[in-house]
């Protein structure tokens, strides 16, 4: 295999390869606008055209379909960039709008294009490179736009020009148009639906491929199967023909894995509670509304705004916040009883932050109580105050649009007014309630829960994170409203708790098992299934007299429903005989 | 108070719900007529029909069985048990002229100590109502009773 | 007490038998012993026996206390005279076994605890429709008539057991009595080879033990069905078929007897030794398998329904047992 020269850097000749992948590969730009990797090389836009010199003959040709052969590839000499900037020019002509155009052009010195501009052509942004009819027929297989006519009065057009049914507004010919010329709305008679991103609470959208979030465990991504193209027609594979690695695989299935574990800690988690029993606050309704983990996207460096505090309905940055406490929590008649603990704290976090992107915006906060029981916290509290925040202690029983402002009605209870502020935005710091899959779990598990769902611990004060069975534990907010430092405190619990366990050689079982008295035991098998266990089998005795129930003691979890369940008595729970219950009962009821 | 007639109850409570749930009733103060002696067993389905019909017999004026509720059970489905024997033995005490409310069965949560407080002070209060249970045994004229 | 039975050699045993509130079953069932019977002919005295022979009340009162070798009384105690004549049996006998579901449980007379002296009489003197009632008429302890006082037993307010008013060695159970089972004892008086004082003379272990449709597999009751309901299968467990069978709360030893006539043991011979409450056993073994697969679907009132299929709970689970229950008569009645 003979040498190949790009820009005076040998490698190894590659006809399998083209010269634009074997110069990207050794770190040599050459621009391209109608190429992309889902689709293979067309060359209709020609700026990626190189000069190749073989047996000192030069040629002209595109870098996208010109094989690495052996010999020698210029990608930035002198005639290259002079037919590129004629390139460029007619360019210019075709697609006067085109920023991207303009931008590259400028970059090889074009300013003018000494083309007659084609005026009667719609599209003045499109380059004609056709890549947008490729990815539609090739890639997504609905081939729902075309070229239209020939020649110079040639166009991308629906059928008809005619927004048809084919467009499903999918968007891969935006996505991929080197020009931003794309206007869908000729193309689709429906309205793009974009895939909420439910890290962002819905307020960007996410691809059909994407990692959950940024420190996800795994950090790998996942296929959105509802929405992916390739699992509704079989098409686009875009995504397994652009990872390097071939890590795409539209085979997996998934997977229900079977553990064999010798502890569980129960950790699910919290949800926001859903405020529908609190329709006057406005929650879902107005775009301005929005609760505290909004928020806490809101002013994330990675969250929708880039960390800018703008407000969804417009984008406009929002110059008075009101911030409003307790709601959902500490109200026994709409909302749930509890304090959710956490609000608080987070409610001057969000206010202390607001006021340093926002310094002259004015943060004002609705509260009943400001709790700050904890380390540090009312320090914190006390520097909200001193950097502005305004706190109004009082109830708001009213959130609602007027203009383009929210109007919250609210009480002062320390001056006794009623009050009417206007604001452009309104954070709700929304009650704690569990996740919703902890009932589920709960039954599976039979883990004792209060009447809002919160996992009941074995004892409020000495067994703070054992459930009441052996084996299972608890952590974080799946127990009780707290925050991260007391989730972390008790998983960290939790876990000594476990390796406890573990560390054990022998374990102990409550001695209260089940025993059969094989001289009584008639083997009639009425408490075979009476136990939840499979701890009782039906046997044959060794002295063939007759068959007995044996009960598997270790399997013995000690209900007793076998004892009252056995027609005979034969059967009795150890320290805990029918003789002693009776006798307990009468005990109690002797005077 | 004197000379009201105080019931006396027995309770059969499961340890995880009832038991529980009357723990909580106790640290969170709650108030509750002392006329219940209960006994506490792992789950309601070790409540032999034998231990109610007993307690009658030895001077129980009401009897009160708790147990988890239904799915909730520790052991999975012993209180389906309870609940099957409980409406047996109430149509039993029907027949044998034992008014059944007598009888109850709850299902108490271990979070649900207002729950307990108020069942057993309904109880209670029932049970006062119907007045003693005055259940002795039969005996022949001329012999006390025996066994 | 085997001692007490201890039998000069060469001396023959005297026996007693004695029939109080009873049908009469359990003589026949002794009668049922056939041929075997002329062994204790051979063997034994029979001193006393109203049945079968001529002897009266004042025989045995002359008789000196003790004089009895083995009691055997069958019937409940329903009334002064199967009182007295219990205590005076006892007085006379070395060894009182009652014999028999009445003596032992109450049996059928003890389902009149269902009632009191009152409603038995009205219903048996004044609204038995084959009566010709104007007079009113009622047994009455005391009569007055010209030729001086006439007396009747007092009819008592409730059935009792045997052990209810006398001190009892030794149970028979069984409605009547499985002839295996007497024999059994018979050979054990005579051998003097019977068990510590107090014993049911029959198997400790319950029917399924004995019973050849016992599979032994989990057990499990799809329905509660009536015995006329289903033409009930001859070789599948009652229970499995929803038919309730007391076996498994009954004591072996009758050889499956009804169950070889296709039908359900009804639960005669009585609990097991560590059973208190036949009945109550019972309904716990019901309530246990009763659709035990299915449990969890049902509602309350599902659940409730399917239970109201027992229409008799008391004829059911205490048919011979309600006289010696934890609860053994009706409330104020």
């Amino acid at each position: 295999m003979g040498k190949l020269i790009i820009d005076g850097i040998e490698t190894e000749a590659a006809p399998s390869k083209t010269v634009l992948e074997v110069a990207r590969e050794l770190g040599i730009k050459i621009p391209t606008l109608c190429s992309h990797p889902s689709l293979p090389p067309y060359g209709s836009c020609r700026i990626c055209v190189v000069e190749a010199i073989w047996k000192g003959r030069s040629k002209l040709h595109t870098a996208c379909t010109f094989p690495a052969w052996e010999g020698e590839i210029r990608t930035d000499s002198e005639p290259v960039r002079r037919l590129r900037r004629n390139i460029l020019e007619l360019m210019l002509a075709e697609a006067p709008e085109a920023e991207d155009i303009r931008a590259l052009a400028r970059e090889f010195g074009v300013e003018q294009t000494r083309f007659p501009v084609r005026e009667e052509k719609e599209n003045k942004k499109c380059i004609m490179c056709g890549l947008c009819v490729r990815v539609c027929q090739d890639v997504v297989g609905f081939a729902a736009i075309g070229f239209e006519n020939r020649g110079y009065r040639r166009e991308i057009a629906a059928p008809f020009r005619e927004p048809s049914d084919a467009c499903t507004a999918c968007g891969a010919c935006s996505f991929v148009c080197p020009t931003g010329a794309i206007d869908r709305r000729l193309f689709a008679k429906v309205e793009p639906k974009p895939i909420p991103s439910e890290f962002d609470q819905g307020t960007t959208s996410r691809p059909c491929i994407y990692t959950p979030f940024p420190q996800a465990v795994p950090n790998k991504p996942v296929i959105d199967t509802r929405n992916c193209v390739y699992f509704k027609n079989g098409n686009c594979q875009v995504c397994a023909k652009v990872c390097v690695p071939r890590a795409v695989d539209y085979e997996q299935q998934d997977e229900v894995l079977e553990e064999e574990v010798g502890a569980i800690v129960v950790a699910t988690g919290f949800d926001l509670f859903d405020m529908k029993t609190y329709g006057s606050y406005g929650l879902h309704r107005h775009p301005d509304v929005m609760s505290g983990l909004d928020f806490e996207r809101l002013l994330s460096a990675s969250g929708p705004t880039k960390g800018e505090v703008r407000r969804p309905s417009d984008g406009k940055v929002p110059k008075r916040v009101i911030f409003v406490k307790c709601a959902g929590s500490r109200d026994a008649e709409q909302g749930m009883p509890y304090c959710s603990k956490v609000c608080c704290m987070y409610s001057a976090k969000h206010a202390i932050l607001y006021k340093h992107r926002v310094p002259d915006g004015e943060a004002l906060v609705f509260y009943i109580d400001v709790r700050t029981a904890g380390k540090d916290f009312e320090e914190f509290y006390k520097r909200a105050t001193d950097e502005g925040v305004n706190y109004v202690r009082g109830k708001v029983s009213k959130v609602f649009r007027r203009g383009d402002k929210m109007v919250v009605w609210g009480s002062d209870t320390i001056s006794g007014r009623k009050l009417e502020v206007e604001a452009d935005l309104v954070v709700l710091a929304t009650a704690m309630v569990p996740d919703r899959s902890a009932l589920e779990l709960a039954r599976m598990l039979k883990i004792q829960h209060n009447a809002h769902g919160f996992f009941t611990e074995a004892h409020p004060k000495l067994r703070p994170v054992e459930t009441a069975t052996a084996g299972f534990y608890l952590a974080g907010a799946a127990q009780g409203p707290k925050d991260i430092p007391e989730t972390v405190a008790q998983a960290s619990a939790a876990a000594s708790k476990v390796l406890e366990l573990f560390s054990r050689k022998e374990l102990t079982h409550d001695p209260n098992v089940a025993a059969v008295d094989e001289d009584l035991c008639s083997g009639c098998g009425i408490c075979v299934d009476v136990c939840p266990y499979k701890a009782r089998e039906l046997i044959e005795r060794k002295d063939g007299k007759g068959w007995v129930i044996k009960v598997t003691e270790v399997l013995c979890e000690g209900c007793g429903a076998c004892s009252a369940a056995c027609p005979v008595g034969a059967c009795q729970q150890a320290n805990l005989k029918d003789k002693q219950i009776e006798q307990m009962a009468r005990a109690g009821l002797q005077d | 108070m004197s000379g009201q007639f105080e019931p006396k109850i027995a309770g059969f409570f499961c340890k995880w719900c009832t038991s529980a749930g009357a723990d909580l009733a106790g640290t969170t103060r709650l108030k509750y007529p002392p006329n219940v002696i209960p006994v506490t067993m792992f789950c309601s389905s070790r409540v032999d029909p034998q231990y109610i019909l007993q307690a009658f017999r030895d001077g129980a004026d009401g009897v009160i069985i708790g147990g988890c509720h239904p799915g909730d059970c520790h052991y999975q489905a012993g209180n389906y048990k309870t609940m099957k024997r409980i409406i047996l033995v109430k149509r039993l005490m029907q027949q044998m002229s034992i008014d059944e409310g007598r009888l109850r069965l709850e299902w108490i949560s271990a979070a649900e100590g207002g729950k307990f407080a108020r069942i057993i002070h309904e109880f209670t209060e029932e049970i006062r109502n119907l007045g003693p249970l005055q259940l002795a045994q039969a005996v022949a004229p001329g012999h006390g009773a025996k066994g | 007490m085997a001692d007490k039975l201890k039998v000069d050699s060469g001396s023959r045993l005297r026996f007693g038998f004695y029939w109080a509130a009873s049908c009469g079953g359990c003589e026949i069932a002794v009668l049922d012993v056939n041929e075997k019977i002329l062994d204790v002919v051979a063997n034994a005295d029979i001193l006393f026996w109203p049945v079968a022979m001529d002897t009266k009340y004042e025989d045995v009162r002359a008789m000196p206390d003790g004089h009895m070798d083995v009691c055997f009384f069958n019937g409940s105690i329903r009334n002064s005279e199967a009182k007295e004549i219990a205590q005076l049996l006892r007085k006379k006998s070395k060894v009182l076994v009652a014999f028999g579901s009445c003596a032992h449980h109450g049996c059928i007379p003890g389902l009149a605890n269902l009632h009191n002296r009152r409603e038995v009489f009205d219903t048996a003197y004044h609204r038995e429709p084959s009566l010709d009632d104007s007079a009113g008429t009622e047994p009455k302890t005391k009569t007055r008539v010209k030729e001086g006082d006439l007396s009747l037993p007092e009819f008592f307010d409730h059935v009792f057991p045997l052990d209810r008013v006398v001190d009892v060695d030794y149970y028979l159970p069984g409605c009547p009595p499985p002839v295996p089972l007497i024999l059994n004892a018979v050979t054990a008086i005579f051998e003097g080879n019977l068990p510590a004082k107090g014993a049911v003379l029959a198997p400790v272990k319950a029917l399924c033990d004995e019973c050849a449709r016992n599979k032994h597999v989990a057990k499990k009751m799809p329905d509660i069905r009536r015995t006329w309901e289903i033409q009930a299968d001859p070789e599948e467990c009652f229970l499995e078929q929803g038919i309730i069978c007391m076996g498994p709360a009954t004591r072996a030893g009758c050889e499956t007897r009804c169950i070889n006539g296709n039908s359900p043991c009804t639960g005669c011979l009585g609990p097991t030794p560590e059973v208190t409450d036949q009945g109550a056993k019972m309904i716990s073994a019901l309530g246990s398998i009763l659709k035990v697969d299915a449990e969890k679907e049902m509602s309350e009132e599902e659940t409730k329904a399917l239970l109201d299929k027992v229409k008799d709970p008391v004829g059911t689970f205490y048919m011979y047992g309600l006289a010696s229950a934890i609860i053994n008569h009706r409330r104020g009645k």
